[in-house]
């Protein structure tokens, strides 16, 4: 088990290093490889119509004159051991973990990451509780009445919920439920300072993300469930004569729940790394937000931190569901 | 072979009045059982007017090709078709008694309480009998929690007491394992072990032994044996072994096209088979004394159709004998059960004359 779990992490840091590359390769080689040169790409960094030396200057910062390998060797370097700028006569330390300095703010990465990682997480945490709850609970009590009215309608409704776009969706709810009849706060509030106030500013989004999602769970419950209550194994739990709600609860539904933990643990690290619409339709400050900003203003290091913490939360994730499956399901060896 | 009631049995009794509860002596009492399933292309006859009776201490054997309704009757017993999804569809008529109780006319709730502490089933393939999240002990306690008021602790005890009855060693520390920790054989066991936690009067073998090897084979038949002797329980054994049902049974029941064709005591059922149906079970059966230069002969053609039962007997597409010549017979009259001596029941126009003259001449010397 623990050298299952070493094994994993090992694994896992050489995968969050090859994303580093590719990601790396994709902001700094590939426009070098479309004709794009060093000047010009320094250039995106500075006003309109600089002088030579500027240039000059911002491209020895940025080290967008040494080769892309080295670059990247200072990046992960950077993240180790922290990294020195110098502009000028002032040298700026970025503290380790460093994940690169962003030159249109001024400011280094990850210390914008870690302040909006937790408004992300709100965000995240939230929506799948209430989604979890909800997509399971419709898609169990589908199962059981399968063309049945119930499951009819909230199957129609679930359909509706996948195909509707969260940029309209959330802006509805924004209209009606903060605007129209202003049941919800406008501005975040930190957990930490207005736990009330914190739940009441995101519910919207919590509800107009979870929609989305919980319609996904609810198919993949219904589903499940449908094969699940036709094994032999619920015979079994039937023929000893236990309630139906324990044969359904206890046999079904564990049996149907392993696979959805899978695809939870995939969508909610993915979401962990930002949830880019939901967070620009409700002016939240999180990490998707981030990596909008870095992608219009062109700011590579932004996008590469943003796609770094992404990456390493879907990673987690992944090994997180792996030995949560092997704590479900008996018949799984980690090894 | 047990000598257990070869007369005393109600196997093959006339019906008697309905509702005459009086009149009811066996332990298990199905009368013209049907289970009928509607589906879209019609209705599904999987069990159409199926009787016959069984006592305490008595096994009887259920014997037929697949599709012939016998798991379908061993889980219209235990009242498992109405639930689930699809249980809102199920059509059931006729009588279930077991312990002068109607199953088939009582609240879903109280066939509940008797499922698993009066009647127990064992099934087939134990291994997706079997939830394979749950250990095997969690998996048996639950089963005696569910009729008995106790601690854990308690049922747990019991759990290993079960195990170590079945024959599994080590049950202290097997309790804990994981189904498809278990061997096959093994596996079966522990499903056994569980359907006993309430000491059922009626236990209920769907081809308990069909997923295993030969030699796990006998020793789950001699361990059903052996607890039914101990608890004096009823058994209907399901097979399509007859090696089985020599073994076993007491009575024995031929399924055709969800009817029953031929029945009585195994003695009198094996010495003299009456049914066309039977003969060809027979002949298709291999035997350690036959000729081995003999080939086996199965019974020619498909399983009828379950919603499109040929008119007549069901069995006269297949039969060799359809053509011999009947009095007062048309072909699409059904032959009812008839009795003969020993309380040996069968549904075939061929007269009693006809039937001994095939059997004798053409049949026996074969088998």
């Amino acid at each position: 088990m623990i050298s299952y779990i070493i094994r994993r992490v090992i694994a896992a840091v050489i995968l969050l290093l090859v994303v580093t590359a590719v990601t790396f390769c994709i902001f700094f080689l590939l426009p070098r490889l479309a004709g794009q040169t060093a000047d010009q790409l320094a250039q995106q960094y500075i006003g309109k119509s600089p002088s030579a030396a500027d240039v000059a200057a911002v491209k020895h910062n940025l080290g967008l004159d040494q080769p892309v390998y080295e670059q990247y060797w200072h990046f992960i370097k950077g993240i180790v051991t922290g990294a020195d700028y110098h502009f000028g006569p002032t040298t700026l330390h970025c503290n380790a973990p460093c994940f690169g300095y962003s030159f249109k703010n001024h400011v280094a990465v990850w210390p914008e990451l870690t302040q909006r990682l937790p408004v992300t997480a709100s965000l995240a945490i939230g929506a799948a509780v209430i989604w979890l709850l909800s997509g399971v609970t419709i898609g169990v009590i589908s199962a059981l009445r399968p063309g049945s009215l119930f499951d009819r309608a909230f199957m129609g409704v679930a359909l509706t919920g996948v195909s509707m776009p969260m940029f309209f969706t959330g802006q509805l709810a924004l209209l009606l439920f903060t605007y129209q009849w202003p049941i919800f706060g406008r501005t975040y509030v930190p957990f930490t300072e207005n736990p009330a106030q914190w739940a009441n500013t995101l519910i919207p989004a919590w509800c107009s993300l979870a929609l989305l999602y919980s319609a996904i769970y609810a198919r993949l419950t219904r589903s499940g469930m449908l094969e699940t209550m036709n094994e032999d194994f619920i015979r079994t739990a039937r023929a000893k004569g236990l309630h139906e709600r324990t044969v359904v609860g206890r046999h079904g539904l564990r049996a149907a729940l392993t696979p959805i933990i899978t695809v939870f643990g995939m969508d909610f690290g993915l979401l962990l790394g930002g949830a880019v619409i939901t967070e620009k339709v409700f002016s939240l400050h999180g990490v998707g937000e981030y990596a909008v900003q870095g992608i219009t203003d062109n700011d590579l290091p932004k996008v590469l931190g943003v796609t770094l913490l992404a990456a390493f939360f879907v990673v987690l994730f992944n090994l997180l569901v792996d030995l949560l499956y092997a704590a479900a399901d008996p018949r799984v060896r980690l090894s | 072979m047990t000598e257990l009631s070869k007369t005393g049995s109600a196997v093959g009794e006339p019906v008697a009045a309905a509702g005459d509860s009086a009149a009811r002596t066996s332990f298990l009492d199905v009368r013209d059982l049907k289970v009928h399933f509607p589906t879209d292309d019609g209705i599904v006859k999987s069990v159409d007017g199926l009787s016959f009776a069984l006592d305490k201490g008595e096994t009887l054997c259920i014997v037929g090709e697949s599709g012939s309704g016998k798991s379908v009757t061993s889980l219209a017993i235990m009242g498992l078709h109405r639930l689930g999804a699809r249980g809102k569809n199920v059509q059931m008529h006729g009588e279930i008694w077991l312990d002068g109780k109607e199953l088939i006319s009582a609240p879903p709730q109280d066939v509940r309480r008797l499922r698993g502490r009066d009647m127990a089933m064992i099934f087939q393939d134990p291994l997706s009998a079997m939830h394979p999240y749950y250990t095997v002990g969690t998996q048996i306690v639950e089963a005696y929690r569910v009729h008995n008021d106790v601690s854990r602790k308690v049922a747990r005890t019991r759990a290993i007491e079960l195990l170590d009855r079945v024959g599994i060693p080590e049950p202290a520390k097997r309790v804990d394992s994981y189904p498809h920790e278990f061997s096959g054989g093994m596996r079966q066991r522990a499903m056994i072990a569980m359907s006993l936690a309430n000491n059922p009067s009626l236990l209920i073998a769907d081809e308990p032994t069909t997923a295993l090897d030969v030699t796990v084979q006998a020793q789950i038949l001699d361990l059903i044996r052996d607890l039914q002797k101990e608890f004096e329980s009823a058994v209907v054994l399901i097979t399509h072994d007859l090696g089985v049902v020599a073994e076993i049974a007491d009575q024995v029941l031929v399924m055709y096209g969800g009817r029953c064709v031929e029945r009585g005591p195994v003695d009198e059922v094996f010495a003299q088979p009456q049914h066309p149906y039977t003969w060809g079970l027979l002949g298709s059966m291999p035997r350690i004394d036959r000729e081995q230069t003999d080939r086996l002969t199965p019974v020619k053609g498909q399983p009828p159709s379950l919603i499109n039962v040929p008119s007549g007997c069901a069995f006269h597409p297949r039969c060799p004998y359809a053509d011999v010549p009947k009095d007062n017979v048309t072909r699409t009259q059904r032959p009812e059960l008839e009795l003969a001596d020993g309380g040996h029941w069968s549904a075939c126009h061929l007269s009693t004359e006809d039937r001994t003259r095939i059997w004798t001449e053409e049949i026996a010397p074969k088998l």
